[in-house]
């Protein structure tokens, strides 16, 4: 366990459950999705229950919250992309506190499986398809035509379009899950340089105390990736939104 | 809007000065964001970002072209088309997202002087580097 820097991310059935041979075990990855979306909705309603005008400290985080996701969203997507504003603000949420129930030591990270970030962005590419074909039927589609294309040229650059259009959901989850495995997987290396080198006498003691010097900055630097990912997922969530929206676009 | 030498029209760089303001003002705070995210961002997330757009493109060309080769039987052809189309798309994803083509998923509303706004990305960058 010590110095496997894999280990963090393997999965561990708490409950094993299979209905109809289909493995649906409450695993550690369930259980911290549940303690994220527990930590989340429970935040939200014990920090709003208050509707103070004047905020306490926690409806004053709320607050801020609230209008750092919609101001996103309202920039990207205009107002009339405030429809989609209960998933842009749970998704973030999810993923902010997600990730930073990861940065607690011995705790699962469950951004970091491929898995579910794909599930977050294959939700946000299903919202986009279905809300952009029942707003605009086949006129949604004027998004794969670039305007000032030459007639000639056209099918070639929709082709390009439309596959340029379906790596999304790919690079979107990618990005995320990329991010936060890499991350931890640096930091548990470096920490793992800590307790090899000093058990090289004096002198790994004294070397050690560079890749904790490094562990620590790693540190921050995953808290800063922790926010940057959710609010660049959210930021991506509410670009692709704003196609569904205005198709029209290019 | 500093080309003063290639324009030499004035009322059009007045129509210019006023547009870059009106999308100034209109983007004023989302290009807060995004400056901030460009100083901030560590090198490893642009290195991912990069990669996974490219990578993504050609294995989603890769796989529309099997499938149509499974399908269709038209091996090696369909193969051969999309994964070159996916490159293409890639290189397209990975310009989209430095920016050096504009971007066309960015804040621009459409139907709104859509040849006006076409001409802003480009001349965008111009005016940072003078």
């Amino acid at each position: 366990m010590s110095n496997d820097p894999i280990h963090q991310f393997h999965l561990q059935k708490l409950i094993p459950l299979e209905i109809g041979g289909v493995d649906i075990s409450f695993t550690n990855s369930s259980l911290f999705m549940a303690a994220t979306v527990a930590a989340t909705a429970g935040f939200m309603i014990w920090a709003t229950s208050g509707r103070g005008l004047i905020p306490s400290r926690a409806q004053s985080v709320a607050e801020i919250a609230y209008e750092f996701s919609s101001n996103m969203l309202r920039d990207a997507a205009g107002s009339q992309g405030m429809r989609f504003f209960p998933l842009v603000f749970s998704l973030f949420l999810f993923i902010l506190i997600g990730n930073l129930w990861g940065m607690f030591p011995y705790f699962f990270t469950v951004t970091s499986h491929i898995i579910v970030t794909a599930a977050l962005a294959l939700l946000v590419f299903a919202t986009v398809l279905i809300a952009g074909l029942s707003q605009h039927g086949l006129g949604f589609f004027k998004l794969f035509v670039p305007s000032g294309v030459p007639g000639w040229l056209l099918p070639l650059v929709v082709a390009i379009e439309v596959i340029s259009f379906l790596t999304r959901p790919i690079s979107h989850s990618v990005r995320l899950f990329a991010n936060m495995l890499a991350g931890h997987i640096t930091l548990k290396v470096f920490a793992g340089f800590v307790v090899s080198l000093s058990a090289l006498g004096v002198v790994g003691v004294a070397g050690s105390v560079l890749p904790l010097v490094m562990t620590i900055a790693l540190t921050a630097l995953e808290f800063l990736v922790a926010f940057l990912q959710a609010y660049v997922f959210a930021m991506l969530t509410c670009m692709y939104i704003n196609d569904a929206i205005h198709p029209g676009g290019h | 809007m500093k080309e003063k030498d290639g324009i030499p029209d004035r009322d059009l760089e007045k129509r210019f000065q006023s547009l870059s303001h009106r999308l100034n003002e209109r983007r004023g705070s989302e290009k807060g964001d995004e400056t901030k995210r460009t100083d901030v961002k560590s090198g490893f997330a642009g290195a991912t970002r990069m990669s996974s757009e490219f990578i993504a493109a050609v294995l989603v060309g890769a796989a529309i072209g099997y499938f149509l080769d499974k399908f269709a039987g038209s091996a090696p052809w369909g193969m051969i088309v999309f994964l070159l189309l996916g490159f293409v798309a890639g290189v397209l994803n990975v310009l989209r997202s430095s920016g050096e083509l504009a971007d066309p998923y960015s804040a621009v509303w459409p139907g709104e002087k859509r040849a006006e706004t076409e001409d802003l990305p480009a001349a965008a960058p111009d005016d940072d580097e003078e």
